[in-house]
């Protein structure tokens, strides 16, 4: 069942890119969803959409061969950066800069689409991800930046924790929280622009949160709780690309589905392994 | 006689056009429990946020162990645990090692891991305050009292001077109170530790503290709990500027 991802070349690239995603899109998504910023990751997909509808743009009028990655991940860093400062601006409304950017990343992407005279397959295949659309070129960017989000991670795991769990009690202790959230952020914005491929824009913080809530449900302690939401998100990425690619669904609707069904298993586990036990006061 | 931990010289703070602390002249002995009480809103946490360096003050100066608090740099000698550590996100599943390990993030510092040493001390610490038993319990599943330990021994781990507990018995049970109070007895008498604990359980207070404080905008009495304690309620509804049934508790 297997065998066709490792005869096919741009199959077995779209195979190891997805192995890539389904490690960088839980780990990065395990702060997200305990900093309760789900929603941020949704917006930032949608910055990226507007930066491959730009790169789309550029290369039908112009003939500028900008590749849609770069352009997205461009987009969507700088929608990152937007989004910090406008949170900046809003103190007591901080949510506020999520919908303002989001929907500026989909005026934008409407804005480019039809300057470039309208949908088109490709477009298509960014919104709902693609077993077909990753090329060697395309592997080795995303392979690029999932080692450098795995080195950036591992080197500031503490104080993404420290901050992650407690942002008045990090800054009272000397963390500079403000720029460890930039960075947090920042690297938030390459993972959806580098998982966008293979998820499409619409599906892209589902791969982020999903595996990280049903992990949740089951881990003892935060690091546990990262390592089982990359495998989960490894499942998932295997099983919904495979599944995808023999029943022609883009990849991006099956992996959702498996996570889903990933969730609702760990619901069900832990319903059938909770005991309730009284807490002793200590 | 030693140079205190803490000095407030003349220090004002408003938020936007309202005064919440006027001409606060005060210091917190070494080795001393201070105990911080006062109304609801009189400003006792905002008192805090400024010794903290997370707010500035309008007016007046802040030292902190003898340098000026816009020049200190050892924080992780000061501890804090915050009023609303008992309100965090209990879902966030991190363990009892692992929140007392962030306490230690600043001051191992950027780009540098946890040794062996590290985590030693992080557990001797998490077995100083009693909850060994837990350190690899998920800190969502404890009780409000067991979490506040937690939070005590993540400050702990760095051997602070001085320890600020903003009002952390709060939704805490009566006799769970008392085990707290001979937690920090004995974090003060013997590891030396300067403690501050606001309150506004004055009658617990009494018994524990080596000084008191009191403030509403102002501060409207300093010294020792004999001292307090002879104070009329007359003399107390004036220090409060309202009755003082409103603040003091009966046990
Ligand atoms: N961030 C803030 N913005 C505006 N007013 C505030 C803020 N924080 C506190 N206050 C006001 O300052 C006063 C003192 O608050 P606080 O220091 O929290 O009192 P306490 O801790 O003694 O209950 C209160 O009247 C409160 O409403
Ligand atoms: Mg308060």
């Amino acid at each position: 069942m297997l065998a066709d991802f490792f005869e096919y070349e741009f199959l077995r690239h779209t195979f190891l890119t997805g192995l890539l995603i389904g490690v960088i899109a839980p780990l990065l998504g395990t702060f997200i969803v305990v900093r309760r910023l789900s929603l941020l990751a949704d917006a930032l997909s949608h910055v990226t959409l507007a930066g491959i509808a730009f790169g789309l743009f550029l290369d039908k009028k112009f003939a500028v061969g900008i590749t849609p990655l770069y352009g997205g991940m461009a987009f969507s860093v700088v929608g990152s950066i937007l989004i910090e400062k406008l949170r900046g601006v809003y103190q007591a409304y901080q949510e506020i800069a999520i919908p303002i950017i989001l929907s500026g990343g989909v005026g934008l992407s409407l804005i480019f689409i039809s300057l470039a005279d309208g949908f088109n397959t490709e477009l298509f295949n960014y919104l709902f991800g693609s077993v077909s659309a990753v090329s060697k070129q395309d592997f080795l960017s995303i392979a690029g930046i999932a080692i450098f989000i795995v080195l950036i991670i591992t080197l500031f795991y503490k104080e993404l924790v420290t901050l992650s769990f407690d942002e008045e009690h990090a800054t009272v202790s000397g963390i500079h929280a403000k720029r460890i959230h930039l960075l947090f952020i920042v690297l938030t914005a390459l993972v959806i622009a580098a998982s966008i491929r293979i998820v499409g824009v619409l599906l892209v913080s589902a791969l982020m949160t999903l595996p990280v809530a049903a992990s949740m449900r089951l881990a003892r302690g935060f690091k546990q709780m990262m390592f089982l939401s990359i495998v989960f998100g490894e499942l998932a990425v295997i099983i919904g690309l495979i599944s995808g690619y023999y029943l022609s669904i883009p990849p991006g609707g099956t992996i959702v589905m498996v996570s889903i069904a990933i969730l609702l298993l760990s619901i069900v586990l832990k319903r059938l392994t909770w005991k309730p036990r009284k807490v002793r006061e200590a | 006689m030693e140079s205190p931990v803490v000095r407030f010289k003349d220090v004002s703070y408003a938020y936007e056009q309202k005064n919440v602390l006027t001409k606060i002249n005060f210091s917190i002995p070494k080795g001393s429990f201070m105990g911080l009480i006062g109304p609801n809103g009189g400003g006792k946490t905002t008192l805090i946020k400024l010794l903290l360096g997370l707010i500035n003050p309008d007016e007046g100066s802040i030292d902190l162990l003898d340098q000026p608090r816009d020049k200190f740099k050892e924080w992780n000698k000061i501890g804090f645990v915050s009023q609303k550590a008992n309100s965090f996100n209990k879902g966030f599943p991190a363990t009892v090692f692992e929140v007392v390990s962030m306490g230690l993030t600043a001051k191992v510092g950027y780009l540098k891991f946890l040794t062996k040493a590290h985590k030693e001390k992080i557990l001797s610490t998490i077995d100083q305050v009693g909850m060994l038993d837990y350190a690899y319990q998920n800190i969502g599943n404890l009780s409000g009292g067991q979490q506040q330990r937690v939070f005590i021994a993540r400050s702990l781990v760095n051997n602070p001077e001085l320890l600020i507990l903003d009002e952390p018995t709060v939704g805490v049970d009566y006799e769970n109170v008392q085990r707290f109070y001979e937690l920090l007895n004995r974090l003060n008498t013997d590891y030396g530790i300067t403690l501050l604990l606001v309150t506004h359980d004055t009658g617990t207070m009494t018994e524990h503290a080596t000084d008191i404080a009191c403030i509403n905008t102002r501060l409207h009495f300093h010294g020792k709990p004999e001292e307090y304690n002879n104070l009329t309620d007359r003399d107390l509804s004036k220090l409060y500027g309202h009755p003082v049934n409103l603040v003091t508790h009966d046990h």
